[in-house]
């Protein structure tokens, strides 16, 4: 057994990886919860209508995941990072 | 028979076929010693688009394209966007798995999700418990998707449901059990590609056949001005409600064994990264144009009673035939892209989990082979024999499949992968509580409507989580070492 505080350093980049993932999940249900019973909650007279859906939807699932898809581009492309999965001693 | 629409069905079925043979001869060159890892896993050699559209493919089943709809259908928009919660998954699972899991199963060699567990908690009941919910529920699972593509393959083409079955059932049998995992997750790119072409058309020739999305909305107001509320078409659909599925449908599919091993089946963390952004979007267009469909189909035949029945025949209503047929296969692709995907996964269980692990831990590679095909074959010509005249169990067993596994395996899977602490006991006392308090909720909400106005998912999971946290501590063990493992030394 090695030395306990020499974790490996893929772990680290790991478990950032996945607290990043809980992170876009929980804005990507705020998001989609705020804006459905936020503005979906008014009298259905008081809708106005984008692109002839009701606005509570459209903020709420569509435009959600257009921002949750440029998240999650912009997300992998800036923080997660490459690791060999492959025991290191194999790959030298 | 409408042959317009067969022949188009038909052709899919051919291509699909031949594809799932023609990636099993990759299969057949690689030497004896892997052949199980190959098999099972296609090698650990998923790049990025058959990775996100396998688990796309695997994940979107009879519900996606049928049931689903067809609620939207009566429920309006509320539905649509309760099914917006699943694009969490095309992200979620793969981020939160991600490299943790994909280096700690390639350390301990691990080919399924019972062999990750085994060889994190060290323990046979884990292993007995964890094989059986497999085996068991998906077996249930998988018969009851089989039946929705033969039922769908009887209402488009007007064969008898026993003729359809046996189509359906040769076509996804031989090049599953030839082809293994490869040929699965190949074939599944294939048909996550159809599904999502497939209901672009069909959104498309819907707006077109309803005089455009405005004009659609009027008359979905004019009819009942619910429909284009969050709160379905009573005014019933709970804030509560549609929000537990986020965890249904949402981040506990991270508990499904079919779509977990996927995440050990990737070849570097590059196909992981082009996976999430293709998962993502592929997830969130089918959702979005297959729900909307439903809700579009309202105005323009008013009056479907049974919601599997929508999709098709508004597929055949606002389309030639010939393009129906091929829009058509979306929904057959996303059947039989779950139900290959579950054969083998169920096959890998018995074989590798069950045979090797108790029955024959010194197989020789020939008798492992053997064994693996034959054990393919056999369980799906179990299913199909079932499927035949589907006993009440079975239909029973599959209620809880979906959420029953989620319950079960989320936290084993999650906290093994993260808490060090997290043990044995934790594992089995969760895995038992949240099957056991699945079953019991589930009669409970079914009796006395919706405890706490949520679905039934919710609790299960909640309490599996504090079973697992409070047996881990109180049996207490020294922290696990995810170091101490080296490659294929199993603890």
């Amino acid at each position: 057994m090695e030395n306990k505080d020499k974790t490996d350093w893929r772990f680290k980049v790991a478990n950032r990886e996945a607290l990043i993932g809980c992170g876009l999940a929980l804005l990507n249900f705020v998001w989609w919860f705020g804006f459905a019973y936020g503005m979906g909650s008014r009298p259905v007279e008081e809708y106005s209508y984008i692109l002839g859906m009701p606005d509570w939807f459209f903020y709420s699932c569509v435009v959600g995941f257009l921002l949750i898809t440029a998240l999650v581009i912009f997300v992998v492309k800036v923080f997660f990072k490459e690791v060999p999965f492959e025991e290191e001693e194999e790959l030298r | 028979m409408n042959w317009e629409v067969i022949i188009p069905l038909l052709v899919f079925l051919v291509i699909i076929f031949f594809i799932g043979i023609w990636s099993s001869r990759k299969g057949a060159k690689v030497s004896g010693g892997d052949f199980l890892q190959d098999y099972f896993l296609g090698g650990r050699e998923l790049g990025g688009f058959v990775l996100a559209m396998t688990m796309v493919a695997t994940y979107g089943s009879a519900s996606s394209f049928l049931g689903g709809p067809g609620t939207a259908y009566t429920m309006g928009f509320g539905w649509v966007l309760l099914a917006m919660s699943q694009i969490v998954t095309g992200y979620f699972v793969l981020m939160i798995l991600g490299k943790k899991f994909a280096i700690m199963a390639r350390r301990y060699q691990a080919l399924t999700l019972v062999d990750f567990l085994k060889a994190r908690y060290n323990s046979g009941p884990v292993v007995i418990l964890s094989a059986a919910a497999i085996i068991i529920f998906l077996f249930s699972a998988m018969a009851a998707q089989w039946i929705g593509g033969a039922r769908l393959v009887e209402s488009l083409t007007g064969m008898s449901y026993h003729a359809a079955l046996f189509i359906f059932a040769i076509s996804v049998l031989v090049y599953v059990t030839i082809g293994g995992f490869r040929a699965v997750a190949v074939t599944d790119a294939v048909q996550g590609a159809v599904m999502v072409v497939g209901t672009m058309v069909l959104l498309a020739g819907v707006i077109i056949a309803g005089g455009g999305v405005t004009n659609i909305i009027n008359d979905l107001i004019s009819e009942n001005p619910n429909l284009v509320t969050p709160f379905g078409a009573d005014g019933n659909l709970g804030k509560a409600y549609v929000s537990s599925f986020w965890i249904l449908v949402g981040v506990g599919v991270v508990g499904l064994p079919q779509i977990a091993v996927r995440s050990m089946s990737y070849k570097s963390s590059k196909s992981m990264h082009r996976a999430l952004i293709i998962g993502t979007v592929v997830t969130g267009v089918i959702m979005l144009n297959m729900h909307l469909i439903g809700v579009f189909a309202r105005p323009i035949i008013p009056g479907i009673d049974v919601g599997d029945k929508v999709i098709p025949l508004i597929a055949m209503d606002v389309l030639p035939a010939w393009l129906a047929g091929i829009v058509l296969a979306a929904p057959m692709a996303a059947i039989m892209s779950t139900v290959d995907s579950l054969l083998i996964l169920v096959s890998s269980t018995v074989v590798k989990d069950v045979y090797l692990n108790y029955i024959k831990p010194d197989a020789s590679i020939k008798a492992i082979k053997r064994a693996s095909f034959g054990v393919t074959a056999v369980l799906g010509i179990i299913v199909y024999i079932l499927a035949l005249d589907p006993p009440d169990l079975l239909i029973f067993l599959n209620l809880f499949a979906f959420g029953g596994l989620e319950a079960a395996f989320i936290w084993p899977i999650v906290l093994g992968l993260y808490w060090s602490y997290a043990n044995k006991y934790g594992a089995i006392a969760s895995m038992i509580t949240g099957i056991g308090s699945y079953i019991a909720i589930h009669f409970y909400n079914g009796a006395n409507g919706n405890l706490f106005g949520v679905h039934t998912v919710t609790l299960p999971v909640l309490l599996s989580f504090i079973a697992f946290i409070i047996f881990s501590l109180i049996m207490k063990q020294e922290a696990y070492n995810y170091e101490r493992i080296k490659k294929g030394e199993i603890a």
